[in-house]
């Protein structure tokens, strides 16, 4: 259905990819959408690609992205956010962690990692906005919260209200006491002013 | 799984097509749910095993996860089973004969086509199955329908006294969408009575039953005729209809909005007249169908002019980015082209085994002995094909790397004359379906050396517990296989059986090494557990110090995904040949400690992180504990 809103995330298996696009879906739910999730992830846990699709709106039909039509990509890795780019529409926008997580083949001299992943992407006219997600979390002291910076990064990007995903971001922690729901609020709040920031930097 | 409180009827609740039958399981009444993992069909098992008031379980392989379903609905009980598309080859000979007798209790066999090939050694379609055995197939389009199909499935069950399949895909087993839920229904079982005519199926009694198999066919035609699983919407644009089922129905909807469709919930036996009455409405018919052209194939038979696989492909899924061109060129209309841009080149990412995997050492072992030809399995050691090891020539199918050997070893050509036979195997193939192949291989003396890679999980699958490691599908104790004992009991002489540590590399070595050189079966056991278990114990993590790296690289043919390289170099050797060099660190967060990398390291350049006492490997029984 034209009418649907399309978010792709992506990464490799264990970064939490599709915990991400869950959280995503629970909050388009939370406002009345229909929504259908997707990945082919059958081998990620072992280091794989993982392309997680997330469709909302009215009514949901194919539960997969067709190519050229993804609004949003969220890349939890450079190279990975560069793999997907012809899955957004034109206009779509990446929000991308400028981590760099070199596979095996690469360590073996078999291949090459891209230079400059973010480059890449600009070179090609799509609009991408980078900011290190690793980092903040690391400086907010835990680098587990690396996700729920990722989740603020995106948030001024939906169709609808940052609170209603920070809702929905929390309610995971609820039961991990007060102390993990205050990181993760701050954790999202600094992936959303990264955004925010690196996007008044290119205006 | 620990039993959870499951979620209150009327709920509206966003789960993938696998935890949708899980649900639905439950609220049948089901007694009895059984099943071998397998992706993408894992879950089903694993979230019923978490509803309270039914008996779960994990059993040793396909088939006997069926027969077991089997028991319990000739006992009167509704009973389930599922299991990935390759896993109904193995059950198959259960199912053949099952449908001679039927059931008395309801009996769903839900089924996962890995369409796609996402993590499966083939493409297969399971609706065939129904074909073959005469038995319906439900094909639900998402989690909402994968729901209701099942508890549908035990009804049509029960009044045919057949058994039933739900033919699911990787795109409706993996994907989550909303599905509102019910209460739950005790169904109390009738109880088993004996009827020799039906359950003892011996030729006299069997032929019997044929007749019967093949009249139960007409009826369920008859109903597929008229079930509300089949239904035809009608469109403006009449110069193409579709029949669709399973989530090509899906993709065909959003692709072709305005077309009239014939969707097939219930699609087998093939329901003729509702597609004639389609073909009666359109200028023509397409059937858009996941993997092979069945009802293509019939309709034509029935003398319709429906087109099919001449436009589209055999192989994987049919998104909309599949279906638009083929329409349009079918139609003669330009094909538009969505994709904006054309996909960037970057590197592949394949999968790798874990950071201290113990097959890391197996596959590094073997990938240093000269003159090998290796028979390997299905298991996350089937990555022992990749780099840096190419230490597996052949997987086939579960268990297969037994005969397999043992064929190459008996069909050796002159050129394998001095090659050495060795069979890679994990614990869990081994136990579904590999002992056979070994005792084959001892009776019929073979020239094999047996690697038996026991990590005490089904690893690939996420773990699931199993008769090698001890615990059963809630994680209570359970009686353990004791693998030692067990290929003794098949016939591998006692000192061809060696128990080894897969972290000690010089006695891997040396022990592989010994045994392939002598002219009969060994099996040589690792015993170290998966990295992923949970009580896996993590060690003193390592690191490399920059001045003392020599940049030979050794560390890195152990193919550890903690080991990155910093920076390359080269280097001419006093013969004057030129080597590359590459100077490593150790990501120290991920890094558990196994010491695998430090045994290769000339220059001792890998040390511990924090200085602690020296590497102390897990014990025999440590996970265990």
């Amino acid at each position: 259905m034209s009418d649907n809103t399309n978010i792709l995330v992506v990464g490799i298996g264990g970064q939490g990819v599709m915990t991400a696009t869950e959280i995503l879906a629970e909050a388009a739910i939370a406002l009345g959408h229909d929504a259908k999730k997707t990945e082919v992830a059958g081998m990620a846990q072992r280091g794989g690609v993982v392309s997680s699709h997330l469709r909302f709106g009215q009514r949901v039909l194919s539960p997969q992205i067709t190519p050229g039509t993804a609004d949003v990509l969220l890349g939890f890795e450079s190279a990975e956010a560069m793999r997907w780019q012809h899955m957004l529409k034109p206009g779509g926008i990446t929000l991308m962690n400028t981590a760099r997580l070199v596979p095996p083949v690469v360590e073996l001299g078999l291949f090459d990692y891209p230079e400059d992943p973010l480059a890449e992407i600009r070179k090609s006219g799509n609009k991408v906005v980078a900011f290190d997600a690793t980092t903040i979390a690391q400086n907010l002291g835990d680098i587990r919260l690396g996700n729920t910076v990722m989740l603020g990064a995106i948030a001024d990007h939906l169709p609808f209200g940052a609170e209603v995903l920070l809702d929905c971001v929390l309610k995971r922690f609820q039961r991990k006491g007060e102390k993990l729901v205050e990181l993760n609020r701050r954790a999202f709040e600094a992936g959303r002013a990264a955004v925010g920031q690196a996007e008044a930097a290119l205006a | 799984m620990a039993a959870v409180m499951p979620v209150p009827a009327a709920s509206r609740v966003l789960m993938s097509g696998n935890e949708a039958v899980a649900r639905a399981v439950w609220e049948a009444g089901v007694k009895v749910a059984a099943a071998y993992p397998g992706t993408p069909s894992t879950e089903m098992l694993e979230v019923i095993s978490s509803y309270p008031d039914l008996y779960a379980e994990w059993s040793v392989n396909e088939k006997v996860s069926l027969e077991v379903a089997i028991g319990a609905a000739y006992a009167g009980s509704r009973s389930f089973c599922c299991m990935k598309h390759v896993g109904m080859n193995v059950a198959s000979d259960a199912l053949m004969t099952l449908t001679l007798t039927g059931v008395i209790g309801g009996l769903v066999i839900a089924i996962a086509d890995d369409v796609g090939l996402s993590s499966s050694q083939n493409e297969q379609d399971s609706r065939y199955w129904g074909r073959f055995a005469h038995v319906p197939v439900l094909e639900p389009a998402d989690s909402q329908e994968a729901y209701a199909m099942t508890l549908y499935a035990y009804e049509l069950s029960e009044k045919f006294q057949v058994p039933v399949i739900l033919r699911m895909t990787t795109r409706i087993n993996h994907v989550k969408s909303l599905v509102t839920v019910g209460e739950r229904n005790e169904y109390v079982g009738a109880g088993f009575k004996k009827e020799p005519a039906r359950f003892v199926m011996v030729p006299g009694n069997a032929g019997k039953r044929i007749p019967l198999m093949f009249a139960r066919d007409i009826k369920l035609r008859e109903l597929a005729e008229t079930s509300e699983l089949n239904f035809i919407e009608d469109g403006s644009d009449k110069r193409v209809g579709f029949i669709a089922s399973g989530p090509a129905y899906m993709h065909v909807k959003e692709s072709f909005p305005n077309a009239p469709v014939l969707k097939l919930g219930f699609s087998w036996p093939v329901p003729f007249e509702k597609c004639r009455e389609l073909a009666a409405m359109v200028d023509q018919v397409v059937i858009v169908e996941e993997v092979e052209p069945l009802v293509e194939t019939e309709l034509k038979a029935q003398g319709l002019n429906v087109i099919g696989k001449e436009i589209l492909p055999l192989q994987g899924e049919l998104s909309p980015n599949v279906l638009k061109p083929a329409i349009a060129r079918l139609l003669g209309e330009p094909v538009t082209e969505t994709t904006a841009l054309a996909p960037m080149q970057v590197f592949p990412r394949p999968p790798t085994m874990c950071v201290a995997c113990p097959h890391l050492g197996v596959y590094y072992t073997l990938s240093q002995v000269r003159n090998l030809n290796i028979s390997g399995d299905i298991g996350c050691y089937t990555l022992g094909a990749g780099h840096p090891w190419n230490a597996l020539d052949t997987c086939v199918s579960m268990g297969a790397s037994m005969g397999v050997a043992l064929g190459m070893d008996k069909g050796r050509g002159e050129a394998d004359k001095d090659k050495r036979v060795v069979a890679v195997i994990g614990d869990s193939t081994f136990l579904h379906m590999g002992m056979q192949g070994l005792l084959d291989m001892v009776y019929n003396k073979g020239n094999v050396t047996v690697l038996l890679l026991d990590n005490r999980a089904v690893g690939m699958t996420g773990g699931q517990n199993n008769p090698g490691n001890g615990y059963g599908i809630h994680g209570e104790e359970a009686p353990r296989v004791d693998f030692a004992k067990l290929v003794s009991a098949l016939g591998v002489k006692d000192e061809r059986i060696h128990v080894v540590n897969p972290y000690e590399l010089p006695v891997l070595f040396k022990t592989i090494r010994e045994e392939v050189k002598v002219p009969e079966v060994s099996v040589i056991i690792t015993d170290q557990p998966c990295v992923l278990v949970k009580d896996y114990h993590k060690l003193k993590p390592f690191e490399v110090i920059d001045d003392k790296c020599t940049g030979c690289g050794n560390c890195i043919d152990v193919g550890c995904p903690a080991i990155h390289v910093t920076r390359r170099g080269k280097e001419v050797k006093p013969s004057g040949r030129e080597v590359d060099l590459a100077f490593v660190r150790i990501e120290t967060s991920v890094c558990t400690g196994c010491g695998l990398c430090v045994q290769p390291c000339a220059p001792k350049a890998i040390v511990h992180h924090v200085q602690t006492s020296p590497i102390q490997l897990v014990t025999k029984g440590g996970c265990a504990a």
